[in-house]
């Protein structure tokens, strides 16, 4: 049943070393507080798994924490490359990395088998695309009724998956809006799930019943951390911070000036911090319309 | 800028939104496809269906995105979908008339590389990969592409095949088994190029104002073949470049509007 925990608690009860490890957000709801905490109580041998990896498995990977990724896009959006990744597949810098490369159509299929206990995805992908040469686990199947030769992959199952979310109820249901992405699909393909969420209300009776709410017995842990998802975004409280993306690229790029940011906005800092680092976002919503909750 | 009053990024830009309509459903890729899919939007085709694979459908950003989930899709859509729902209903469905897509790498039979430059599992430098292209290319009803022409991106044979464009020509899609036309239109910033019927080749069929053959062949990696009636591309209209560059300097202000993040 969901327990309600400070987040250094839920990460450390419910990752370990050598866990399969999905920290789940389609661009909006990234859980950048939890990969940080994850971050300061330094696993190693991870297996990230993540449809679009950015921010976060730039920092995880090039801090030496996986041993493996999963993804279908390794960039940082809108901006660029992520050179932390690069150093580790190009360099085998920290650490060399298996890489396991799908399509996003792949991915979102895997992790939709994994939702529905299923050991594998079908679906019409991969046609003609490098991809399916380059990794074994891309294969096919014949549809037994029409003949049609169409892609398998395994489903995901990761031992953990985090997310971020607006809005938890007292009982421990979880309520997502905005761009919804993945994330219902990661957590009920998990074995276990910690989500991180802005604010805890008494509960969802005014909100239309037709939002998507994960029921608190698909959690394991909730823990409260308002701007949790910081530099992306929390639809109806606060914007994506853009220019944080861009002076990401910078950082990255160089070893040494990496280390040093670490250090500075994660080793030595905590989950508290997040709500500071989102208050001129909180205020930009609010100029451009949106209220905040 | 040139004396033409606008330049070759805003031509290639204008030309590409000219080939979308009304009823156009969209798949939008970040950059160049972005900006062409709203200049439409803004002058000519205003119900055009713009979907990005962040699952937002239908969508009018007032401003251009950075990302393709960034928090104006979703506000401005007609509805938000999870993923799956996205690249299973909609794009694998069928329902997607244009695919648009950008390159890092392409070769003449418009086969796209996004994913690394060298050998995969040993990259000289290590791309973000496809995303949702390899499934774009081959489910929406047909390919549209964009990119500035440079002898490093336009290659006779592409370091990785990340999407599938008409593979070696002719009827190599067919034979694969893919039933959607692939890509029927390359829009640079030089010239606008459309694949001969039977090679699939694409084939220079306009040059953009003020542009030379020869200024097309020294950009590109194969012998370009053009077309025997070749056409000059219209000139941007007043309304369509003040459409464009309106579009570009609220995007500049929104993005530098949020000031410097103190982490990342």
């Amino acid at each position: 049943m969901v327990k309600f925990l400070p987040l250094k608690q839920a990460v450390a009860e419910n990752l370990n070393n050598g866990d399969s490890v999905a920290f789940e957000g389609f661009t909006h709801l990234i859980p950048t507080a939890a990969a940080h905490e994850a971050i300061r109580q330094g696993f190693r041998d991870l297996t990230l798994i993540r449809m679009t990896p950015d921010l976060i498995y730039d920092q995880m990977i090039g801090m030496g924490m996986a041993k493996k990724i999963i993804f279908s896009y390794v960039g940082n959006p809108g901006v660029g490359l992520l050179r932390r990744a690069r150093d580790a597949i190009e360099n085998g810098f920290p650490r060399s990395i298996e890489v396991e490369e799908h399509s996003h159509a792949g991915m979102a299929n895997a992790y939709e088998a994994g939702a529905a206990g299923l050991p594998c995805a079908v679906f019409r992908g991969y046609r003609g695309a490098g991809l399916a040469a380059v990794n074994p686990n891309i294969k096919s199947v014949t549809c037994p009724f029409t003949g049609e030769v169409l892609a398998a992959v395994p489903s995901i199952r990761p031992d953990v998956t985090f997310i971020h979310a607006q809005k938890a109820d007292k009982k421990g249901n979880v309520l997502v809006e905005g761009i919804i992405g993945i994330q219902k699909e990661a957590v009920l393909a998990a074995k276990r799930a910690v989500v991180t969420v802005e604010e805890v209300v008494d509960n969802f009776d005014d909100l239309h019943p037709n939002l998507t709410v994960l029921p608190r017995w698909t959690i394991a842990a909730i823990s409260v951390v308002p701007g949790g998802s910081h530099p992306s975004y929390a639809h109806g409280y606060y914007a994506r911070d853009n220019a944080a993306y861009l002076e990401w690229d910078e950082i990255a790029a160089d070893r040494e000036k990496f280390q040093a940011w670490m250090r500075e906005n994660v080793i030595e800092k905590s989950a508290d911090d997040f709500a500071g680092r989102v208050e001129h976002l909180r205020k930009r919503h609010e100029r451009a319309g949106f209220h905040p909750q | 800028m040139s004396e033409l009053g606008f330049t070759p990024n805003e031509m290639m830009t204008i030309a590409a939104s000219r080939a979308l309509g009304n009823d156009d459903v969209c798949f939008v890729g970040i950059g160049a496809p972005s900006a062409a899919c709203n200049v439409a939007r803004l002058t000519h085709a205003p119900d055009i269906t713009l979907i990005y694979e962040s699952g937002t459908i239908g969508t009018a950003p007032d401003v251009l995105p950075l990302s393709i989930g960034d928090g104006e899709l979703c506000e401005t859509a007609v509805t938000t979908v999870a993923v799956p729902e996205m690249f299973r209903y909609w794009l694998q469905g069928g329902r997607i008339s244009i695919g648009f897509l950008g390159a890092a790498q392409l070769d003449k039979f418009g086969n796209i590389n996004t994913t690394v430059i060298g050998d995969y599992f040993h990259p000289k430098t290590r791309l973000p990969g496809g995303g949702g292209a390899p499934e774009i290319a081959t489910s929406s009803k047909e390919i549209y592409i964009t990119m500035a022409q440079t002898k490093r991106g336009m290659v006779e044979k592409i370091d990785f095949f990340t999407s599938f464009g008409h593979g070696e020509g002719g009827d190599h899609r067919q034979r694969l088994g893919i039933d959607t036309a692939g890509p029927t239109l390359l829009i640079t910033d030089l010239a606008i190029w459309r694949p001969d019927p039977a090679t699939k080749e694409f084939t220079v069929v306009s040059l953009h104002p003020g542009v030379t053959r020869q200024q097309v062949q020294d950009s590109c990696g194969w012998v370009v073949k053009f077309a025997a009636a070749l056409d000059e591309t219209p000139a941007p209209s007043e309304l369509e470049l003040k459409t464009l560059r309106d579009l570009q300097a609220r995007t500049k202000a929104a993005h530098e509007g949020t000031g410097k993040g103190k982490a990342a």
